[in-house]
């Protein structure tokens, strides 16, 4: 008796357990519902706060790097990248340090090649005073993250003109990074306002519309990119031509998320929720941005966060083959010009590193669309 | 049927016809003439042009016309004499220089497709019928990083791979022997033994796509209810999966070649100017290089042409695989 008592209990416990959580369920509101769908997908947990980081290492670019990107080292041309130490060589344990590097003429290949100098230790240190800048663009400072005094540190090595790699790939970051938002953001605001038309008013104009998506979507991208930024004069500023660029690759980009909101569109339109509006007299305008945008934005997320990573990668194909952002500026695509032979990247493997960035990034964006993807049908299992 | 495929086939004529003026602008594009350029070039490799030459040009192609003239001159030129202007670069017609590499191209990009689909069917249906499992997993991951690779990047690490580990290159399409010698049997074998590099390179991130549709188009047939009414009549696992799902989760995947077929000629053409193979890829980059706007304009449009003419193919394929396709575009 007492047995079938605790047991019922017991039961009556886990009834009330999971009545809780299903009134939690029901009473949340749709961001909480989608974030804690969103907390279940373990990489896109992982790619949200690395993307952040990324793009604050773009933002305080001037910090965490150790030189400024066009400072030359004369004296260290294609220098490989510098190792950092903790043991000596006479073996005691010493805080990270590195060797300065010595240029010496490989007598076999004639060849410049560096070798490690061990006569004297140089420290990294954090928080180390340098060149000077300007945080942000508006407060005067020389404080770097970490460098060394004396000899340099290259974390990526150094190009052919001496300059350090590393600095030149997280200032890169900046170029690459944020043509990505801003391309999505041209896209964004095409794609919006003419998936929303060709949606919303349907016949002429939407089949109009429709045609264009189709012609835009039919034609291989590449070479029209290539072909328009080609064709963008070469005196123009850098700020000119990362515009341009940007609008060249939105030019394709806004076709995929046009079809979104007007496939939402349609659907939602036929909505009681929308005749209701019609009822009260709500205007066509009140409609649309009170009632319906609201209703898809998480899906327009989902679309906006998945066609970043082709903005990147197309201006960074671009920039590699010398059609898109030229030197001065510099980009991931721009420090790729430098490794476009076989033999430049086989003698200095390290010029491939901004290569490797743009792997992580695109990478790192898929996974988030992913989880945002999973995550914004919250009502879906 | 024959409704569904002359309807198809009016449609793109507009296309054609929008492309053709998208051609022509960029051609028009730069700065200058084409006829300053044109000059301007061969005086430097030391010819001199006569001034019966330049008129001979000018009436030609009517560059003294307004645009709209030389518009319809172009496209006149194209369509009755097969002349698409002039390569002051190469001083050849541009006919020629694109009839040599386009069929490349094109073999590269169909062999591109027939490989996608030979690696993503069978992983997508393994996908699909051990979801959550180790492979899984692993073909997801792969596919991700797969979708992450840019192409040319790729090329570039291929070819440094097999430069620095074997020291042998991999870039051309031929061996030196066979570069400028007449199409011949031996020529074709020697062809096929560089042809996969670039094919697999650029099949890389379609297949990456092609199997998360796959493996999702057949997880949703999996699901129906004749599934599960096969599967209680005792049918064999093997037989009721081969024989029903996966022809139909198959079927949607023909429309895919639409949508590949342009990301396909795009990599191409950047995979072979990394690569240096004789397509239409090099020469399209030196063309924008140099200016050289009736070679590179043509390019555009050419290529874009058969990539749309490729997507009507596999849009009547499908029509003629899937009725619904047939019936729900009479309904309209």
């Amino acid at each position: 008796m007492s047995d079938f008592n605790t047991s019922l209990n017991y039961e009556e416990e886990r009834e009330e357990e999971r009545t809780e959580r299903e009134e939690r369920f029901y009473l949340a509101s749709q961001s909480q519902l989608i974030w804690w769908k969103f907390r279940r997908h373990r990489l896109a947990m992982i790619a949200l706060p690395l993307l952040i980081f990324l793009y604050l290492l773009a933002i305080f670019a001037d910090f965490f790097v150790p030189y400024n990107p066009e400072t030359r080292f004369p004296a260290y041309l294609n220098a490989p990248p510098t190792k950092i130490h903790f043991f000596s060589k006479e073996g005691g344990f010493h805080r990270p340090f590195i060797y300065n590097l010595k240029r010496e003429l490989n007598p076999n290949s004639f060849q410049l090649t560096f070798t490690e100098d061990h006569t004297k230790r140089y420290p990294i240190r954090f928080f180390i005073k340098g060149e000077s800048y300007k945080l942000l663009g508006i407060f005067p400072t020389n404080v770097h993250l970490f460098g060394t005094e004396e000899a340099p540190i290259f974390l990526f090595g150094t190009d052919k003109l001496g300059r350090c790699l590393f600095s030149r790939t997280v200032y890169g970051a900046r170029i690459s990074l944020s043509i990505g938002l801003v391309g999505v953001f041209l896209s964004f605001i095409l794609g919006v306002i003419l998936g929303g038309i060709s949606g919303y008013f349907g016949g002429t104009v939407d089949e109009i519309i429709q045609r264009t998506i189709d012609f835009l979507i039919s034609i291989p991208g590449i070479p029209l990119w290539m072909a328009l930024s080609a064709s963008l004069p070469r005196d123009w500023s850098v700020v000119k031509t990362y515009f341009a660029i940007t609008i060249i690759l939105s030019l394709v980009g806004w076709c995929g998320l046009a079809r979104v909101v007007r496939g939402k569109l349609l659907a939602l339109r036929e909505e009681d929720f929308v005749m209701a509006a019609r009822l009260v007299g709500a205007s066509e305008w009140r409609i649309i941005t009170r009632h319906l945008l609201p209703s898809f934005a998480s899906h327009l997320i989902v679309s906006i966060t998945l066609s970043i990573p082709s903005m990147i990668l197309g201006e960074t194909a671009l920039s590699f083959l010398g059609l898109g952002m030229r030197p001065p500026a510099i980009s991931w695509g721009v420090l790729l010009q430098d490794a476009q032979q076989v033999i430049v990247v086989a003698q200095r493997p390290w010029q491939l590193m901004p290569a490797f960035f743009v792997i992580i990034t695109v990478l790192l964006f898929n996974f988030l669309g992913d989880g945002l993807r999973d995550a914004v049908d919250p009502y879906a299992r | 049927m024959l409704y569904y495929i002359i309807r198809r086939i009016i449609i793109i004529i507009p296309l054609l016809l929008i492309l053709s003026i998208v051609s022509f602008i960029i051609i028009q594009l730069p700065p200058g003439s084409f006829l300053d350029t044109y000059v301007s070039t061969l005086k430097l490799s030391g010819t001199e042009v006569s001034d019966a030459e330049i008129a001979r040009l000018v009436k030609l192609y009517d560059l003294d016309k307004p645009l709209y003239v030389q518009y319809f001159t172009w496209i006149k030129n194209i369509v009755l004499y097969g002349d698409f202007g002039r390569s002051f670069q190469w001083n050849r017609p541009v006919s020629q220089l694109i009839g040599e590499r386009i069929g490349l191209t094109m073999l590269i990009s169909i062999l591109t497709i027939f490989f996608t689909w030979v690696i993503a069917v069978p992983i997508g249906i393994y996908s699909a019928l051990h979801q959550y499992s180790i492979f899984d997993y692993i073909f997801t991951f792969l596919g991700f990083i797969g979708l992450a690779l840019p192409s040319f990047l790729v090329a570039l690490l291929v070819v440094w791979g097999a430069f620095s580990t074997f020291g042998i290159s991999v870039t051309g399409l031929f061996s030196a022997k066979f570069i400028n010698a007449p199409w011949s049997w031996a020529k074709v074998i020697d062809m096929l033994k560089h042809i996969w590099v670039p094919m697999v390179i650029i099949g890389i991130s379609g297949t990456a796509g092609l199997i998360r549709t796959m493996r999702a188009n057949l997880l949703d047939e999996l699901r129906k209810q004749y599934v599960i009414t096969a599967r209680a009549k005792g049918l064999p696992e093997r037989r009721l999966i081969f024989k029903y799902p996966v022809r139909i989760a198959v079927n949607p995947l023909v429309s895919t070649i639409g949508w590949m077929l342009p990301g396909v000629v795009g990599g191409e053409v950047i995979v072979s100017i990394v690569l240096n193979i004789p397509t239409t890829g090099p020469l399209l980059y030196g063309a924008l290089q140099s200016q050289d706007m009736y070679l590179a304009g043509s390019f555009i449009m050419i290529l874009s042409t058969l990539t749309v003419i490729g997507t009507l193919i596999s849009d009547i394929l499908l029509a003629w695989l899937d009725p619904r396709v047939r019936y729900g575009g009479m309904r309209e």
